[in-house]
């Protein structure tokens, strides 16, 4: 009888390989599926179970893991226009115009990278929303919450950073009209515009600091705080849902023992 | 678990000895049992695969996006070259909007600062999304402090003429008035509605309205010298 597809993966899975670099054996067992999860070391930050009710479209729209998804997306075409990319005046315009025109698929990966990037500090706004607004901040979620404000945060200066990043006029005035504001800070505002800066003004200095933030410093700090973030999920109990709390069971238990007493 | 905490035993140790175990048997233990079970599906691989499918949805569309439209790239930096209106990037514009009306200290430092601190405090107070409908309780006092607030607002969204955030603002005191007005025994739905949304509700939505009608005022609406200007007139 000849194999099927499945059964040549099996088959892999058993290799002495495969078992040499993933902990968890083969079989379909709610014990190996379990152990897939918990013997993984990125995995490992997600609960082997979730809720059914919670996987449902309208309970969380799935918001935090599309935001996921834009990141994944802006990683893949970040690295790939770096390659192009130097962070130097004017040379960073001429790269810039060389990924719309020269390049094969520059143009795309560019407008990919620049339309994801929107997309995911839309989503991250939405997600704090729908998370707020579903009462999935409360305690014992409560740091989650900050860290998930940390992160918007982070994401609000990915996004501000990369935009100088093309050196053209949209960039440059983008990025004056805001890094003016940090002057207003009292007492030592104009010392945090230098540093922000490199300089008084939008300069070469400035677009080399933006490209380290954007591609070193920032990517690496919201890695940090998303692994923390899916890993409180799981500790802090799983996905929120209002029916499915220990004190919302406790109360209806306890409610349902005296109806019980009553009856008898 | 919340009930864990109340089982540690407050006995220092030594650390730099191996633990011994000791077991604590009180009289009148008795398993526990689960007051309700709830339908689980394992992450490997349900729920693995469908957030696969969600970030394949969104890539497919973003994908598309960039197929279609193409990122902006005007002429090389110039900073003797100002544009008029320069922006900042979308998001940033409902403060920039903000600065039209206030000095930068205010709308560029305290405004945001502010926002960013009362994200972080919701959950350490009582915030409650699930509370009872505000005005349910108490009617009379909460209506008045509502006045109060919602007048001092307004008095000082009036008297530095900042239109945009004033009819927002309007806008969500008219629903609160409906919502006091109203009561888990209306008739319609939507007054029903608005009658069971606590104070945490009003608060937010009313900052998420202020968001959303700042931010595209400033994308939109806004010209030459930040004046007033149709979509449709071009810039």
């Amino acid at each position: 009888m000849a194999k099927t597809v499945d059964q040549y993966f099996d088959d892999l899975r058993g290799t002495r390989v495969w078992r040499s670099i993933f902990r968890s054996g083969t079989g379909s067992s709610t014990l190996k599926r379990a152990l897939a999860i918990q013997q993984n070391v990125f995995l490992h930050l997600f609960s082997t179970k979730v809720r059914t009710r919670m996987l449902s479209f309208s309970a969380t729209w799935y918001l935090g893991t599309l935001t996921l998804g834009t990141f994944l997306i802006l990683v893949a075409t970040g690295i790939p226009l770096m390659l192009y990319y130097h962070p130097s005046v004017p040379q960073a315009y001429a790269d810039t115009k060389d990924l719309q025109f020269v390049v094969s698929s520059g143009l795309f990966l560019r407008n990919l990278h620049r339309w994801a990037a929107h997309a995911m500090v839309f989503l991250v706004f939405a997600h704090m929303f729908k998370v707020f607004y579903r009462g999935a901040y409360r305690a014992p979620r409560e740091f989650n919450w900050v860290i998930g404000v940390i992160l918007l945060l982070i994401t609000l200066l990915l996004s501000y950073t990369g935009y100088l990043l093309p050196w053209d006029q949209l960039a440059y005035w983008a990025i004056t009209v805001g890094s003016n504001i940090a002057s207003a800070v009292p007492l030592m505002g104009n010392k945090i515009h230098f540093l922000l800066l490199g300089g008084n003004a939008v300069n070469a200095n400035a677009l080399l600091r933006f490209y380290v933030l954007h591609c070193m410093i920032l990517p690496l700090t919201a890695m940090f705080f998303v692994a923390i973030h899916f890993w409180r999920i799981r500790k802090d109990g799983g996905l929120y849902s209002h029916a499915s709390e220990p004190a919302t069971l406790r109360a209806r238990a306890a409610s349902g023992a005296a109806a019980g007493k009553e009856a008898q | 678990m919340a009930d864990s905490k109340d089982l540690v035993a407050g006995i220092d140790s030594n650390a730099k000895k191996s633990p011994r175990r000791i077991v604590f048997i009180t009289r009148r233990t008795s398993a526990q049992v689960k007051a309700d079970t709830e339908d689980q599906l394992q992450t490997f691989p349900e729920v693995l695969f469908r957030a696969a499918v969600a970030i394949q949805v969104l890539a497919i569309v973003l994908v598309a996006i960039a197929l279609m439209f193409n990122a902006p790239l005007e002429g090389l930096a110039d900073s003797s070259h100002t544009p008029n209106p320069a922006k900042a990037p979308w998001y940033f514009l409902g403060l920039q909007e903000m600065l039209h009306y206030f000095p930068p200290v205010v709308a560029g430092v305290l405004a945001p600062g502010l926002v960013v601190i009362a994200l972080i405090v919701i959950p350490y107070f009582k915030v409650n999304i699930e509370a009872e409908g505000f005005f349910l309780k108490d009617r009379e006092r909460r209506l008045r402090i509502f006045y109060a607030v919602a007048a001092g607002l307004m008095i000082f969204l009036g008297f530095f003429h900042v239109l945009a955030a004033l009819v927002p603002t309007l806008i969500m005191a008219g629903f609160m008035l409906l919502a006091s007005q109203s009561s888990p025994q209306s008739s319609s739905a939507f007054r029903r509605y608005l009658a069971a949304r606590p104070l945490s509700y009003w608060v937010m939505t009313w900052f998420l309205f202020e968001l959303v009608v700042l931010t595209a005022i400033g994308t939109f609406f806004r010209g030459p010298g930040w004046s007033w200007v149709w979509p449709w007139q071009g810039s």
